[in-house]
């Protein structure tokens, strides 16, 4: 912050990118704020590269995979076999293997946009989209408790077994909040705050060195070098975390399945 | 900070990060929605049915060498149980041998002592005769034998003694060539 906030007694003044920088305006607008944006581009784009890249490698069911089978295979029994089987557990995970791959890849790879250059606009940037998957495994998962336990699910899900009487007012509410109003939106926010912050750092980064860069004083322009490594750094560490939401997120959606699934015994 | 925030509620519109934009919820919804009926219809059983083919083909294959493993096995056991059944075998027959042999060596010692005891036997039931025909015979002669000495002996002068024991020697010698012509 002081490299950035150096030259502004100097020449001209920094003015950090926000969240407008974000929003760029729309590719094909039909309103005063609205439009075809460039994140609808990337929803929709990563919804062909992901289809065409796993029916690609899916295709040709050879016993022996070659290198794209191969790869498509361990991208798949990834999520199949760490997340799907090893959380929700033996008989009757497949069932949901489907939501889960689709959500670890479509996370995944609107994430990495943020980290390609000339695209650099992680999706889930833009709040509404982790709205909508936080939304749609928020009901999942109360749809399958309901329909695995019933109406009882509800005080199944609220009231811990094995806790004295006496505690539960404490309890209950405690449960009620954090299960079925906080959780989600911890679980759309964490993956929104995690890729608008990294997105905002890279941005500010960049403007940061074309400021510097700018400057007439050689060592001023100088300090860009630096702002740069740390940029470079910052970069790899949010590659790591948009690799790291996604898994989290499907994670999560898979513990919380697997706690609907198995309320009487939680 | 605070300039940031004051700058984005100042120039309104869709500037709070929080507010989602209902277009883009849109097309998350139905882009995601899309993906799940491709992954639903087409992906996941894709690879679960090579999944499961690859499973059957190495279990298949496990399941073939474990047949021929237990085959081979079996046919060891069996060549082993042969080959214990024929050392049995060759031990049974030289025990039986070596029984026969010595039972046959038993019967020939009996035999040849019998032969011995029979042959010991006749030898001293000939004896026997002869001997008693030997005393018989002399019985018979004895009495003429000394009838004839006595009367030769009385026939000569008994005082001469030298005639006596020319008389006994000439009747010796008569009996042993009688003897001997007997003996022949």
């Amino acid at each position: 912050m002081i490299a950035l906030a150096l030259p502004a007694q100097d020449s001209g003044t920094f003015t950090p990118p926000g969240i407008d920088e974000m929003h760029l305006p729309a590719i094909l607008p039909w309103g005063a704020h609205e439009g075809f944006s460039k994140q609808m581009l990337l929803v929709i784009l990563s919804v062909v590269i992901i289809a065409t890249f796993f029916i690609l490698a899916a295709r040709k069911q050879q016993l022996v995979p070659g290198k794209l089978q191969f790869a498509g295979e361990m991208a798949y029994g990834f999520v199949r076999n760490s997340i799907a089987k090893d959380i929700i557990g033996g008989r009757d995970f497949m069932k949901y293997v489907p939501l889960l791959f689709s959500l670890f890849f479509f996370i995944l790879v609107n994430n990495i946009y943020g980290a390609i250059p000339l695209i650099q606009l992680p999706s889930f940037s833009h709040v509404g989209g982790a709205y909508v998957l936080a939304g749609l495994v928020y009901f999942t998962w109360i749809g399958i408790g309901l329909k695995k336990n019933g109406i009882k699910y509800f005080k199944l899900a609220t009231v811990p077994s094995g806790v004295p009487w006496y505690i539960l007012p404490i309890v209950v509410p405690i449960e009620i909040i954090s299960n079925f109003l906080v959780r989600p939106v911890t679980h759309s926010l964490r993956l929104f705050a995690t890729m608008l912050a990294g997105h905002l750092i890279v941005m500010l980064a960049g403007s940061g060195i074309e400021f510097l860069i700018m400057q007439e004083n050689v060592l001023l322009k100088g300090t860009s070098v630096l702002v740069l490594v740390g940029a470079i750094a910052m970069y790899m560490l949010e590659a790591l975390i948009m690799a790291l939401q996604a898994y989290v997120f499907t994670l999560l959606t898979a513990i919380y399945i697997e706690g609907a699934l198995h309320a009487d015994s939680h | 900070m605070k300039q940031l925030i004051v700058s984005a509620a100042t120039e309104g519109g869709e500037t709070n990060p929080l507010m989602p934009n209902p277009w883009e919820m849109g097309v998350v919804l139905v882009g995601f929605a899309v993906l799940l009926f491709i992954v639903v219809k087409f992906i996941v059983p894709m690879f679960e049915k090579t999944f499961a083919e690859r499973a059957e083909a190495i279990e298949g294959g496990i399941a073939k060498a474990e047949k021929a493993q237990a085959e081979a096995s079996a046919a060891l056991e069996e060549y082993k149980q042969q080959l214990t059944d024929a050392r049995a075998e060759a031990n049974r027959i030289r025990e039986e041998a070596r029984a026969e042999g010595a039972q046959i060596l038993a019967d020939l010692k009996a035999k040849a002592a019998a032969e011995s005891a029979r042959i010991t036997e006749q030898a001293h039931a000939q004896i026997e005769s002869e001997r008693q025909a030997a005393v018989v015979a002399l019985r018979s002669e004895v009495g003429t034998l000394a009838t004839t000495l006595a009367g030769r002996i009385v026939g000569e002068a008994l005082s001469d003694d030298e005639r006596s024991a020319r008389v006994v020697d000439r009747f010796l010698a008569d009996l042993e060539t009688q003897n001997a012509g007997a003996a022949k």
